[in-house]
């Protein structure tokens, strides 16, 4: 393989592992804000302590998910620099300011708060440390904010003139609010609910089916069933919304997720096959005729834009295609699973402790992760979908990447995936072992002069 | 040279990178020196060690972000300059800091047989961020030159950064710290003392002999009498560690900080030395800062964001740091049981 593509995979490995923490927790501290809310106003009540127990572990899967988040991104940080030196010699006007604000803004605001939201509780009265939860959720989101700026920008670049090759701004409102950034913007964030709410039901669950649930559990996955039944259908609706508007401005991106191979009236939709990129056509098609059109451009006799139309400058079709096909199962597995378990909670919501079935509950547990899956997936449609441009239609990837030797790429891309690696599963690991003893340290009582300390230290 | 806006505000921008990447190495460097010295203590001292950094290291690690985004955002010509000369050890600092950055959590997270595991990844991480840090250091100030006598140089500074970010450690426990361990800590800070103070003298009579430039600035007359003071004080720093770390009683008395600080006044000295030997330049004998800025507007963008924010940033770390002030104790993220 050579440089191009070694750098590729190695930024793609980078980003692609990077995304899935941030995707976890922009979410999880509404949630953690939401817990801490509910433990005020229960206070002096039973229920305070299950708010509390919820809050506790919660907060420690927080802080492991940030760490990981961190550590991931300075990596990103630098990597501009050792692999794509050319990408900020030519957009650096553009990219660089909006980096900067989220570094500014957001980055700081979560790191230095974070300190004292996760170790500050008997350190600051209880106002201070809420404003420093809150602090960190803002921050998360703005990070969200201005990255999803920067790509969108990638995807969607207007408000720019060139100047002997380089980029300069013309007009930041135009820049930080491009064509596809809400669109962008509101799928991540809903990706993010998702994500987050099926890894708490899907651990809480787990909790409940290995009987190591608290009073906390069953308040945790009440909320995050809810949240995931609200926000599955809005996030089908803002997907179509999201494609509409790649349709506008992005034509050879959706031909690839359709295999639509060329121009074509009332074109059908391909439910599945194999792409088949050397013979411009995809083998073993399910189609449906005519709903292509229908979906996209919301007329039945549309005319859609092949791959043919853009030669040399269409994505490769294959990784495409199937990724936007683990996105969308994903998200119409999760519209059932979250429906189903949401229903009984509703109709059972007189009784006090959680009544979904064994077979509901396995299934959460499978849809644990099911979040990042779909990310993944979504991540993939977008980003491979780009290619091969950086910055759609203007700046070619080829062109940008630094001239290293093979070898050493390959020495550190096997580098990064051997941590990587090593991180994900211990990460998992964890997870599950967190779940399995949610033990919080208890309060003095009269009975037990001594508080007890949790099983795997106290933070 | 005029001073108008667009010559002024890169040399803005080149402050705040280096007031950036000084507080990262300060911060930084006293939790990647206690990581470093975790191995020498016993197991209870060690949670206590990783508990004294705990709140702060996240906020330490993210000034590298801004002092590496500066370098990106307004000097974008330098950033893939230097950054792909530095391609390797940027790779292994990176392995390090990630490392060092998940140990923190897994090793109280994770089923309690593993943590042994992580507090030795805790350890590696730290070292290996560190080292690769050096040879960085050494590289950058050789202009990236492969001759043997250049990386001997790299490979100087490598093998003694880590003593000088042990030391920062040694002297933040003895702040952070009392009783057994403080008095290990001690210990710790006369070990590495010598080691750092002559490695400081070899890097600093080496530097003007790799880079001629760098000797016309300092060895000319005028000038050489208006820098002596900085020699001077570093001595008097060194000095002041060597004496305190000796006596016990003046620690006892609380005047243990004085190893910190006459470290990081060290630091900040030896920071001012290379900050005057290398300016105008961005990339020594290649980029000055003027020819690598951005386009003039984009840093009038950011540098809006900066005057706001960055002082803001400097009040509420100095917030978090009177938050956590005094001696360190066991974390929990629970309400005091």
């Amino acid at each position: 393989m050579d440089t191009l593509m070694l750098s590729r995979i190695q930024f793609a490995a980078n980003i692609s592992f990077h995304i899935l923490f941030p995707t976890i927790n922009i979410a999880l501290c509404w949630f953690l804000v939401y817990f801490r809310l509910r433990h005020s106003a229960t206070r002096d009540t039973p229920q305070a302590q299950a708010w509390e127990e919820a809050y506790y572990l919660w907060t420690k899967v927080f802080a492991l998910t940030f760490a990981l988040g961190v550590v991931s991104g300075i990596t990103m940080s630098f990597q501009f620099g050792t692999n794509w030196p050319g990408y900020m010699e030519r957009a650096g006007n553009i990219a660089g300011p909006l980096l900067g604000y989220e570094v500014l803004t957001a980055f700081f605001l979560e790191a230095t708060f974070l300190g004292v939201m996760l170790f500050g509780r008997s350190r600051v009265s209880d106002r201070v440390h809420l404003v420093a939860t809150l602090m960190v959720a803002a921050g998360t989101t703005l990070s969200a904010f201005w990255i999803l700026s920067l790509n969108s920008w990638m995807q969607t670049p207007t408000g720019y003139t060139i100047v002997d090759g380089v980029f300069h701004a013309k007009d930041w409102w135009a820049i930080v609010f491009n064509p596809s950034f809400p669109y962008r913007l509101t799928h991540k964030l809903l990706a993010s609910t998702l994500t987050v709410s099926f890894l708490i039901a899907g651990l809480s669950a787990w909790q409940l089916v290995r009987g190591t649930a608290n009073d906390g559990t069953q308040r945790a996955l009440r909320a995050a069933v809810t949240a995931a039944a609200i926000a599955i259908p809005l996030q089908i609706f803002a997907g179509d919304l999201h494609g509409l508007n790649t349709l506008e401005h992005q034509p050879a991106k959706i031909a690839a997720i359709e295999g639509i191979w060329k121009t074509e009236k009332s074109a059908p939709l391909t439910l599945f096959g194999f792409p088949n990129e050397k013979e411009g056509r995809t083998d073993y098609a399910i189609h449906i005729p005519k709903l292509a059109s229908l979906i996209l451009a919301h007329d039945i006799n549309a005319e859609l834009k092949g791959l043919n139309e853009f030669p040399n400058a269409h994505p490769p079709v294959a990784p495409v295609f199937w990724s936007f096909r683990v996105m969308v199962g994903m998200g119409m597995l999760m519209l059932a699973v979250s429906w189903w378990c949401a229903w009984t909670l509703w109709r059972k919501r007189a009784q006090p402790s959680i009544a979904l079935s064994r077979w509901q509950l396995r299934a959460l547990v499978a849809m644990t992760f099911s979040g990042w899956v779909a990310t993944l997936g979504g991540w993939f449609v977008t980003e491979i979908g780009r290619q091969p441009f950086l910055v759609y239609g203007l700046l070619r990837t080829a062109d940008l990447v630094a001239d290293h030797a093979p070898g050493m790429v390959l020495s550190t891309l096997i580098a990064y995936l051997a941590v990587y690696a090593f991180l994900l599963v211990s990460y998992i690991f964890v997870l599950v072992y967190m779940s399995e003893h949610p033990a919080m340290p208890t309060p003095e009582t009269p009975l037990s002069p001594k508080a007890a300390t949790p099983i795997g230290g106290p933070a | 040279m005029t001073f108008t806006w667009p010559t002024v505000l890169p040399l803005i921008f080149m402050a705040v990178m280096g007031l950036a990447l000084l507080a990262y190495v300060i911060l930084d460097g006293y939790d990647l020196g206690v990581g470093m010295l975790l191995p020498f203590a016993a197991d209870d001292e060690k949670d206590l060690m990783v508990a004294s950094i705990g709140p702060f290291w996240d906020a330490n690690e993210t000034w590298l972000v801004l002092g590496i985004g500066v370098l990106l955002i307004a000097f974008p010509k330098a950033h893939g300059l230097v950054l792909s000369a530095l391609y390797l050890p940027v790779a292994l600092m990176l392995i390090g800091l990630i490392l060092r950055g998940v140990s923190f959590d897994f090793r109280v997270k994770a089923r309690a047989e593993r943590k042994a595991l992580w507090n030795r990844l805790f350890f590696a991480g730290s070292l290996l961020a560190s080292v690769a840090q050096g040879w960085m250091l050494g590289s950058y100030l050789t202009a990236f030159d492969r001759g043997l006598l250049s990386l001997l140089f790299s490979l100087g500074i490598a093998v003694t950064l880590p003593t000088a970010y042990a030391m920062l450690g040694a002297g933040w426990l003895i702040m952070k710290t009392s009783g057994p361990l403080q008095a290990k800590a001690v210990a710790w800070a006369r070990a590495v003392l010598w080691p750092m103070g002559a490695a400081l003298v070899g890097i600093s009579l080496a530097t003007p002999l790799v880079s001629h430039n760098i000797f016309d600035r300092w060895f000319a007359m005028p000038q050489f009498i208006g820098l002596l003071p900085i020699p001077v004080a570093c001595a008097a720093a060194f000095f002041a560690a060597f004496h305190v770390t000796a006596r016990p009683r003046v620690i006892e008395a609380g005047y243990g900080w004085v190893v910190f600080a006459s470290t990081v006044l060290l630091f900040m000295l030896a920071f001012l030395g290379l900050a005057y030997s290398i300016y105008p330049y961005i990339v020594i004998d290649k980029l000055t800062v003027w020819q690598a800025a951005s386009a003039h507007d984009s840093l009038v963008v950011i540098f809006v964001g900066v005057a706001v924010t960055l002082p803001a940033i400097i009040v509420y770390t100095v917030f978090m740091y009177r938050v956590f002030w005094g001696k360190a104790s066991a974390l929990s993220y629970g309400l005091r049981p």
